[in-house]
């Protein structure tokens, strides 16, 4: 890699050996993927995924804390993932034991050190900082140094800036020097398509469930998708950026897409059309039978298959002010197509805390509340990350918390029906 | 025994078991519980990869396409090393991914005293000639002998 003469003189270690290290560790980051340079970082803010004070993460915070005890702070301000915890979410005694006793006893530590690093506000937690909520929302051609994997996918597919699939860590040392190595996502190449995907679907496909079908098969590789537009439109509004949110953090969790184009909406499919496909292109066909297939594949894990949920996580990646508006008018309308007055299944709707605070400013808010339904900031896949909650069977439609944990996927009017009565599983 | 030649991620020599998967290796789902709750094997938790799902990783030579999922994947993995639960080596049949990158660089940078070979590129030939329980040795120059 050639190296400025800035850059080469942190490595060499003329402002301190932290730095240097810190330089080090992008400099081999890059060298894997044959970098030929580190390009500066132009977005307004960074986003890191790491939000939680897990005590089995100490290694991190050690990290942190020699970032912080050589003066060494990020460049830019940042959001964050969101907090592993909420008093609001439903927890028995044992859980809130395990949560507070034993897993998350670095929370307040880690938030500690998170302001002293750059954190943008004691709101901006939250995967989906992009919101108009939140205020961190990068611009066309940005270069970023961004991790969270739902995050990454939506701000180069979507917002059209230029991301890798970075790591924890690795995002905040790209904002300590105010540069990243150029690879991957960050070129022009690296942006090509090597995959094309045909819905050929009957209906809409479920965001979730076809994100799900892409990411395992194409893996890290970047899809252009035809035929979508036919479902969700070719105006980016706020329907088809929920709708994509949803869809890139599938593919991302399911497999490790960084980029999607979607043919007629996503900003650089409207601008290069065909010419994003690279030569040699692989194809995949989607259709019903396809989509059925895949989600009668995902394995059920809970200790008794036939077991009546007893939580429902709606909201991963954190939804957006639009959707809590919709899931309320769907959840009042399915409890009057039931003849239930709340539902029947504790259910937890998350988004971001400045998401809230706008839902909270409307009439949706009150008309969710009577439903019986909560919401929260908190993220379900750290809620759900431990023994007790094996044991415990959650229903969702978020495809990324199934992954990771023993949470059972159904489609969004799978759970529509379920929580309000509709049917038992 | 045959031999594989692939390209030095972080350098470093062992001898360990194998353990294969042809499908992504998701690290935070894989190694999530193991390091949370203490489990000295570190048997792999993704319940989506039904290869290694319930294996143990611990001291393994990890054989793999490439990782997947959260980017929390990189500093999972720098966390298992500094704790001393890494597999013993990971050998990717395709290019290294960043995630993966990331974690065996920030162990390399940041973590005194331990060694996790990483070679990436060994082709696909490797991970059709690997199976579970087969000895592997890695030397420093990518060379992966496998019996």
């Amino acid at each position: 890699m050639i190296l400025t003469k800035e850059q080469q003189a942190i490595l060499d270690g003329e402002k301190g050996e932290t730095l240097a290290k810190v330089m080090k560790t992008l400099v081999m980051y890059g060298d894997a993927f044959e970098a030929e340079k580190l390009v500066p970082i132009t977005s307004k803010y960074n986003h890191l995924v790491t939000s939680f004070g897990l005590k089995v993460m100490s290694p991190v915070y050690d990290l942190m804390q020699q970032l912080l005890d050589a003066g060494v702070a990020s460049g830019q301000k940042f959001s964050v993932d969101p907090r592993p915890l909420d008093k609001n979410v439903p927890a028995n005694f044992l859980q809130n034991l395990v949560f507070n006793k034993f897993m998350y006893t670095k929370q307040d530590f880690y938030e500690e050190q998170l302001d002293k690093l750059g954190l943008m506000d004691k709101n901006a937690f939250t995967c989906t900082c992009y919101m108009d909520q939140v205020g961190n929302t990068p611009k066309k051609g940005d270069v970023l140094s961004w991790a969270e994997s739902s995050a990454v996918v939506y701000a180069n597919s979507v917002l059209g800036a230029r991301c890798n699939r970075n790591s924890g860590i690795i995002d905040i040392m790209g904002s300590i020097v105010g540069f990243v190595p150029y690879f991957g996502l960050l070129t022009d190449e690296g942006r090509k398509a090597t995959w094309v995907v045909k819905i050929q679907t009957t209906k809409k496909p479920e965001a979730q469930l076809l994100g799900s079908a892409i990411g395992m098969k194409v893996m890290e590789d970047v899809p252009y998708v035809v035929g979508l537009d036919k479902w969700i439109g070719n105006e980016l509004n706020d329907s088809a950026r929920a709708y994509l949110k949803d869809f890139g953090a599938a593919t991302a969790s399911n497999g490790a897409v960084g980029l999607y184009h979607i043919a007629n909406l996503t900003p650089e499919a409207v601008e290069l059309g065909e010419d994003l496909v690279a030569e040699g292109a692989k194809e995949y066909i989607i259709d019903d039978a396809e989509l059925e297939r895949v989600q009668k594949n995902y394995p059920v894990i809970w200790k008794n298959p036939d077991a009546t949920a007893k939580l429902c996580f709606v909201g991963c990646p954190h939804l957006s002010l639009d959707q809590l508006k919709t899931w309320t008018e769907d959840i009042e309308a399915g409890l009057k197509k039931n003849g239930k007055k709340k539902v029947i299944i504790r259910t937890v709707l998350t988004a971001a805390p400045g998401v809230l605070e706008a839902f909270e400013k409307t009439e949706y808010a009150a008309r969710l509340k009577a439903t019986g339904v909560i919401t929260s900031y908190i993220c379900p896949l750290m809620y759900m990350n431990n023994p007790l909650c094996k044991k415990m069977p959650v229903i969702t439609s978020s495809n990324k918390l199934r992954t990771y944990t023993s949470a059972r996927y159904y489609t969004d009017a799978e759970i529509l029906e379920t929580i309000t009565g509709g049917k038992n599983e | 025994m045959k031999q594989f030649k692939g390209r030095v991620v972080t350098p470093g020599e062992v001898t360990a078991e194998a353990v294969v998967t042809k499908e992504g290796f998701n690290t935070l789902a894989s190694l999530q519980m193991a390091l949370q709750f203490g489990d000295k094997e570190v048997k792999c938790g993704d319940q989506s990869n039904k290869e290694l799902y319930g294996k143990p990783l611990i001291n393994k030579a990890l054989c793999l396409p490439q990782t997947i999922g959260s980017t929390t994947g990189g500093l999972v993995l720098y966390c298992a090393c500094s704790m001393g639960k890494n597999p013993a080596c990971m050998l990717f049949a395709n290019h290294i991914d960043s995630l993966a990158a990331a974690g065996a660089v920030l162990a390399d940078v940041w973590v005194d005293g331990v060694t996790m070979p990483v070679i990436d590129g060994l082709g696909d030939e490797f991970l059709s000639y690997v199976k579970d329980g087969m000895t592997i040795t890695v030397k420093a120059d990518g060379i992966v002998e496998v019996e």
